[in-house]
Order: structure tokens, then C-alpha cells, then sequence
């Protein structure tokens, strides 16, 4: 089975700006303003695709498969943005941006020096997730 | 009013025995009230020295009620009289109540006769928080230092109780220790 491979992890707050960015190798890695604009694209897009969405109810883009990469997104109810850039085909990837999520709620979110919707620097976050990336990344290679 | 036997319905509120409470609240209910405690008190001073204080001043409360609960659940209305053994209740006790656990650790002090430490290798209340770079040492644990102060002053053991990170070789997170400096009247009194 190939490496699957986890290129970057993108978070955006609910007015689509980008409070966390990791690149993880140098395949996934771009600049800091190229990093900003994308964001805000993805922002604009999967708000658009809930406009353009056939069936009603619609919560936006949950994936997007391209010839070299897949794109995992995950919304949360307020509104915030996880998406990881990943080798194609890489399995579990909705299971990891949801332990992010976690991630999030517990080593951001109950910072009292986290300013909300501001760019996260939280010790601890990135500690635990480089922890959990770490660990996926064992994970897979593993099988 | 009750008679004599051992009738469940009490007639009267005021004679049923308290009951216990819960013995747990969620962590993350706690996280996200301390968190507001901090923000709170932010706002409300200038430097970092003084927020400290607003903390351990806050802990002074819940520890000055928590030895008069203590006491009356756990040690039968006894009241300690000795160093060795209210810095063991703080060590054990408090901690099991109040973090659902004891302390790692507790240490007299090399340099000075006075000083003791309780050392964690985390504070529970500490667990989500990553003080930003400019504010230096600042630790949330001042909170707990609070409480610690609140036990003994009001056990009789007056002292100043600060908390500290202290690095750790080959651990990315520093320990956390709790520095326990009894004032002059204990050394006298006390036999350790």
C-alpha cells in the first residue's frame, strides 16, 4: 500500500482567515501570504459550493481529490475550518481532523491567553499535534 | 422531630445528614471557569505581578474554606498542631479532594530550614494553558499557591507560598513546584 502522506493542515476562523498553518515537508510547503490567499479561497469556495449544492442542506466541500493531492475538510458548528492537504488516497483523514478539532477546543480554546479568531500560538497545541501527526504517520507507514 | 430509631424520612430539613455531593466536576467545565478567572483578572490589573497576587488572593479563599471542609470530613473536626503533619494533609488530602490525586512530591528545602515543596509534574489547572513568551514566569499555578496559603494560615502555620516552573533536563515541560516559606512565629512554635 503506498505512504500516504500528509503534506499540510490549514485552520481558518468562521471569517475565513488563517489562524494555523503547518506545512509537513517540503512537498506541502508555500509561502506565508500564498498560505493567507489560499485560505481565504477555500474560505469563499466552500461557502459557495453550499450555494451551488443541488440538494438542500448542504454543509459545504468535505473533500476534494485532484491528480496529485487530496483535500479533507472538516467545519465545525461555529464555523471553523480544518483542512489537511494529503497524499492522495489517504485513508482516515476525517478521524484525524476531528482529533485536531479536539486538539483545538482543548489547548486553544481554554487558553485564557488565546484571543479568539486570532492566529494560534498555543505551546501545547502544537506540542499534542505534532504528538498526533506523529502518531498517524507511524499509523500508516505501520500497515 | 425525629424520635428515637433510624427512620429514613426526617421530618425536620435540618436534621438530615449532609450529603457528600458530587465528588467530581468536569474538567473541562473547570478549564473553561479558570480560563474566564484569568481573562477577568487581565483586564483588571497592569503587570504580571499583580495578577498573581489576584490569583493566589482568589486560591486564599477556596483554601481557607477547604481545610474547614476537610477537617470536618476527613479528619473527624481534628486539628493538626504540627509542621510535618499539616504539610502531609495539604500533600495528600487537599490534593486527592481537590485534584483527584496526591501531590508527586513533598520536599524540605536544602538552602533554608523553612522552606518546603510540593512538586507536580503538572498542575491540573495548568493543563490547557501555554503562557505566552512575554510574560515571562508567569505561572496560572499562583492559583494553587493560593489555596495551599489559604490552608495554612488558617491552620495556623502562616507562610508565603509561591508557585515556580523549574526546568527539567530532557522534558519539554518544565515541573511545577510550590514553595513554601513558613514565616518566623512557626519556626519557634513548631517541632518538625
Amino acid at each position: 500500500m503506498a505512504l500516504a502522506a500528509i503534506y499540510s493542515l490549514f485552520i481558518i476562523n468562521k471569517s475565513g482567515g488563517l489562524i494555523y498553518y503547518k506545512d509537513y515537508g517540503s512537498a506541502g510547503r508555500i509561502d506565508t501570504n500564498d498560505s493567507l490567499r489560499l485560505a481565504s479561497l477555500w474560505h469563499s469556495m466552500h461557502a459557495i459550493s453550499q450555494q451551488l449544492s443541488p440538494i438542500p442542506g448542504c454543509t459545504g466541500i468535505d473533500l476534494l481529490q485532484a491528480h496529485n493531492f487530496d483535500l479533507h475538510c472538516f467545519q465545525s458548528l461555529t464555523g471553523t475550518k480544518f483542512f489537511v492537504v494529503c497524499e492522495t488516497g489517504a485513508q482516515n483523514m476525517e478521524t484525524l481532523l476531528k482529533v485536531i478539532y479536539e486538539l483545538y477546543t482543548d489547548f486553544v480554546l481554554k487558553n485564557p491567553f488565546y484571543e479568539m479568531e486570532m492566529p494560534i500560538r498555543c505551546e501545547l497545541f502544537d506540542l499534542n499535534l505534532a504528538q498526533v501527526i506523529h502518531k498517524y504517520r507511524v499509523a500508516l507507514l505501520g500497515r | 422531630m425525629i424520635g428515637v430509631g433510624k427512620a429514613k424520612q426526617y421530618a425536620n430539613v435540618l436534621d438530615k445528614p449532609l450529603s457528600r455531593g458530587r465528588q467530581e466536576v468536569s474538567l473541562s467545565a473547570f478549564a473553561f471557569l479558570f480560563s474566564e478567572l484569568v481573562q477577568y483578572n487581565q483586564t483588571q490589573v497592569d503587570n504580571i505581578a499583580e495578577l498573581e497576587r489576584r490569583l493566589e488572593d482568589a486560591g486564599y479563599a477556596v483554601g481557607a474554606r477547604v481545610l474547614e471542609l476537610l477537617c470536618h470530613r476527613e479528619k473527624g473536626n481534628r486539628r493538626e498542631t504540627r509542621l510535618l503533619g499539616i504539610l502531609s494533609f495539604i500533600h495528600s488530602t487537599v490534593w486527592k479532594v481537590l485534584f483527584g490525586k496526591v501531590a508527586d512530591s513533598l520536599e524540605k528545602g536544602t538552602e533554608h530550614e523553612d522552606e518546603y515543596m510540593i512538586s507536580e509534574k503538572e498542575l491540573l489547572v495548568n493543563r490547557f494553558i501555554s503562557v505566552p513568551k512575554d510574560m515571562g514566569a508567569f505561572n496560572c499555578g499562583a492559583f494553587v499557591a493560593g489555596i495551599v496559603k489559604g490552608v495554612l494560615d488558617n491552620a495556623g502555620f502562616p507562610a508565603v507560598v509561591t508557585a515556580h516552573f523549574v526546568p527539567i533536563e530532557g522534558q519539554q515541560r518544565p515541573r511545577t513546584t510550590i514553595l513554601i516559606k513558613f514565616a518566623e512565629e512557626v519556626k519557634q512554635v513548631c517541632i518538625v
